[in-house]
């Protein structure tokens, strides 16, 4: 049977609260609901938040074996350069792979996770991982800044051991404009507020559950747990309520504790269910943009045997307080930060060389001496043990899901950084491996040599003139 | 084992600019004022000189590639003139590769330039971009500075020695009392100003836990030898300084990237020093050498190099530091010019700065005679090019 064998998610570690934002810029607003939205961190992004749903999801497994990626996602960085097969380079994915992106609209999760369950029913892939990842950008005192979150989730679909089988699909689709950007524009456009509840979000997500109840002469009654956005706080119950559902059969929306994170709200609800899943629990996920779709899944005995995933219940207990307003706009890019004429030197990345290193830049693979054995990074022809100098004797080896120490460390307040100090360091491998690199999500106080760090898949650097996002991996103190 | 170049080469004269932000000076300037000084002191003529080398590093900044600033500037007549670039290393290569030309009996005399002009970029600290260590580096490495590196191996130093930030850096703050007390007393320093330890450990931080005093300046300056065979020295000079070592070793990629190095010393140093003192059929560190110029770009880096020297045993400079050893008129004075602490850091011409310091002092011609140390027999440079994990170190010891 066609469904979900693993899970996996990410949200960002900084939480802005409600009352920051309106106590900054709610000069229009009412007073706001209380809450707080998951914020990404400067050096992250759609991309990266996908790569870390994405290893959250492949923990223990083998990458050889999937043989798709699917993104989703609104907030893409490039319009021309595929950004799942960045995504999948990154996750170390094979290339002998189909990746395809679907943007566009908020409904491009469940779309993205439909498709991937089509083409393993159809025969075409055995296992897609499909990530769905938003970190819009919102225009300062706008609504979406208080509304929209940053975050993402991933869900490996596959034919066999699946730990929820997939069991049917309903979708209607709108050209509804709530929201839009045209090709070159920094921020939404959205309509009024009220055009959009009544007339889409009221309507829609009823209408993709509804028809998929009838279509598969369901009862409402039946589903353990329903899984749709909540844009709208008493809306969301009314649907519930007009559908025939009990409140405690509705999934929380994560709407307070990270917020509308739009591509990726569906399946991080989706997620959030299966953490709590038993076997036999129906669950039904609809979307909303442009429409909806709504699946429906039934839990299998195997949902036992999905091990250790941080998902959304260990992110959303790891968290710290984004303290100013102006943080996080100097963190978007809005308000442009002077790194002095230090900072002002970018690289105008070779993209020629980019390709010829992606293993190592991307995937953080480097080479491990088949003679003595001694992981080295980045890719070494000739072996670094001195004891050992093997030439040529090398196999692939990927320290990005490896843990490790801080070996040492700065703060660096000369560095030009968005978010000073640069925290930087030297990082020894469990099982060997030495190098340095960027820290993030991490303060200089609470850092000591020997503390235990694992690796995350960041944005380094916007190379302007070049139009270039470029990233690489960064050490992190292990999140949970 | 090879011959080394002990007592073959003889310095027979130098010149060295005052450094500092030499806001009227271009590189042009400062080669002139350096050489002028320098073939005076030789007392020879400018077409004496068969061949020269010349050191820049970040030759953006001010001469451009190539070596032809040199001859273009100081009009020498179509000899062969070279470029050296080894990071902070430069100036002495550039003395190194003059020393060899003459050794080799290819040259009779070979002048060594080393320069930088570090105050047209705009901004404090070194010039730098993401690709100073390569193109793959810039897309893999951290964007690190020189104070953040060095800073790594003082935070490693702390924890594998045991010290307390607060005991660590009052360790660091005397290293930096001592050099500014020097460098107040010599005219051609840039910083010439005395600072106690309390104004230093509580100077804002640069990268933890380096404060502003524990990192050199950055200045302007450019200094010049002249050498010849030892053989024909006494012909130039009474008092020629005479080459006994020059050693060089780069990293060979095991600190960074293999887990045996401790990350509290500096590998290379090391090893250079146990080459340097071989060539120079020195014994005893400790006691035979009478004074060093080491490459002090932050107080750490000085502190590490009395080990890595075997000035200090193992662990133990912390002692060596607080009972004054190092001090102008201690046991064994280590920047009695003010260093790098007080003359910033042109990165082609420190290393050449250093030896014209060793040069006077062996001469007994410290201008001041309070500056002047007594009696030397062998002085020692070192310089430190690069990150504690993977860097080029330069020896050079000289005497007389």
């Amino acid at each position: 049977m066609v469904g979900i064998k693993f899970y996996g998610a990410y949200i960002p570690r900084y939480r802005l609260n409600h009352n920051t934002i309106f106590f900054a810029v709610g000069f229009l607003g009412t007073f706001p609901a209380p809450g707080e939205n998951a914020v990404a961190n400067y050096d992250e992004d759609a991309l990266t938040m996908a790569v870390a749903a994405g290893v959250d999801c492949l923990r223990g497994l083998k990458r050889e074996a999937v043989d798709g990626l699917y993104l989703a996602t609104t907030s893409q960085p490039y319009m021309v350069r595929q950004n799942s097969a960045l995504v999948a380079t990154a996750l170390d994915l094979p290339p002998t792979i189909k990746t395809a992106d679907f943007v566009g609209s908020t409904k491009a999760g469940t779309t993205a996770l439909l498709s991937a369950l089509d083409t393993v029913k159809a025969g075409t892939a055995n296992s897609i991982l499909v990530c769905a990842s938003d970190c819009r950008l919102c225009k300062p005192g706008s609504p979406q800044e208080s509304l929209y979150g940053d975050g993402a989730a991933s869900l490996l679909v596959g034919d066999d051991d699946v730990i929820a089988t997939f069991e049917g699909s309903y979708s209607v689709s709108y050209d509804f404009p709530d929201r839009w950007k045209a090709t070159g524009e920094k921020f939404e456009h959205v309509w009024e507020d009220r055009f959009i509840r009544d007339s889409g979000y009221s309507r829609f997500i009823p209408e993709a559950i509804s028809g998929l109840l009838k279509k598969y002469n369901l009862n409402i009654k039946d589903f353990a747990k329903i899984a749709y956005p909540g844009l709208y706080a008493r809306e969301h119950g009314a649907i519930g309520k007009q559908l025939g559902a009990a409140p405690n059969q509705l999934q929380d929306t994560l709407l307070n504790a990270v917020g509308d994170t739009g591509s990726a709200a569906s399946l991080m609800m989706l997620v959030a269910a299966l953490e709590d899943a038993k076997p036999g629990d129906k669950i039904l996920v609809a979307s909303f943009g442009n429409g909806a779709d709504a699946l429906f899944f039934q839990v299998t005995e195997k949902i036992k045997n999905v091990g250790e995933r941080r998902a959304v219940k260990k992110h959303l207990a790891t968290k710290k307080e984004l303290a100013s307003y102006e943080k996080y706009l100097a963190f978007r890019n809005l308000a442009p930060m002077d790194l002095g004429m230090r900072g002002e030197i970018t690289l105008r990345t070779p993209m020629s060389a980019l390709f010829r290193t992606r293993k190592e830049v991307l995937a953080l693979c480097g080479s491990r001496c088949k003679k003595c054995g001694t992981p080295q990074y980045p890719y070494q022809r000739i072996c670094v043990n001195p004891d050992c100098g093997a030439v040529d004797q090398m196999a692939e080896y990927r320290f990005s899901d490896k843990k490790g120490v801080i070996f040492t460390y700065t703060g660096d307040n000369l560095a030009a950084s968005i978010d000073p100090p640069s925290i930087y360091g030297l990082v020894d491998f469990d099982g060997g491996g030495r190098y340095w690199f960027d820290f993030t999500d991490c303060d200089l106080d609470s850092i000591k040599v020997g503390m235990p760090v694992e690796m995350t898949f960041r944005r380094r650097y916007v190379d302007e003139p070049s139009g270039v996002h470029g990233y690489a991996w960064k050490a992190t103190p292990i999140r949970a | 084992m090879a011959e080394g170049i002990k007592d073959k080469v003889a310095i027979i004269g130098m010149g060295c600019t005052k450094f500092g932000e030499l806001w009227d000076k271009s590189a042009e300037d400062l080669v002139v004022e350096a050489f002028k000084e320098c073939i005076e002191d030789a007392g020879i003529d400018k077409k004496d000189i068969n061949a020269a080398w010349f050191g820049v590093h970040f030759e953006e900044q001010s001469v451009g590639k190539g070596a032809t600033s040199l001859s273009l500037t100081l009009k020498l007549p179509f000899i062969p003139v070279t470029r050296t670039e080894n990071f902070c290393a430069t100036g002495t290569e550039a003395f190194r590769g003059a020393c060899y030309g003459v050794a080799s009996g290819a040259y009779d005399i070979a002048l060594a330039v080393g320069v930088e002009k570090l105050k047209d970029t705009g901004y404090g600290g070194l010039p730098g971009g993401p690709t100073l260590l390569g193109t793959k580096s810039a897309l893999i490495n951290p964007r690190l500075t020189a104070p953040g590196a060095f800073a790594m191996m003082a935070t490693r130093y702390f924890a594998v020695y045991n010290l307390k930030p607060e005991e660590g850096k009052r360790m660091l703050a005397k290293v930096s009392v001592k050099s500014h007390y020097n460098g107040a007393r010599n005219p051609r320093a840039h910083l010439r100003r005395e600072v106690t330890e309390e104004q230093i450990i509580n100077a804002p931080i640069i990268a933890w836990p380096l404060g502003l005093f524990d990192c050199c300046g950055v200045s302007d300056g450019a200094a010049a030898a002249i050498v010849t065979r030892a053989d024909r020295a006494k012909k130039f000079r009474a008092d020629p300084i005479f080459v006994k070592a020059l050693q060089v070793a780069l990293s060979s990629g095991e600190e960074l990237m293999y887990t045996k190095w401790d990350g509290a010393h500096v590998e290379t140093t090391y090893r250079a020093g146990i080459l340097a003192y071989n060539e120079a059929g020195i014994k005893n560190p400790r006691e035979e050498i009478s004074m060093a110029e080491v490459h002090d770009c932050f107080s750490i880096t000085e502190a590490v190099t009395m080990e890595d020297l075997q000035f200090s045993p193992r662990g133990r400079v912390k002692e060596d530091i607080e009972s004054g050893r190092f001090n102008l008129h201690g046991a064994q004075p280590i920047q009695p010019d003010g260093g790098l602490k007080c003359f910033g850091h042109p990165i082609g011409a420190s290393g050449l700065r250093m030896l014209y310091e060793m040069y006077k002092q062996l001469q007994g011609k410290a201008e001041l005679p309070e500056r002047q140390i007594k009696n030397p027999k062998l002085g020692l440079t070192h310089n430190l090019g690069g990150f504690p994990p993977m860097n080029i170190v330069s020896i050079a010891i000289v005497g007389l």
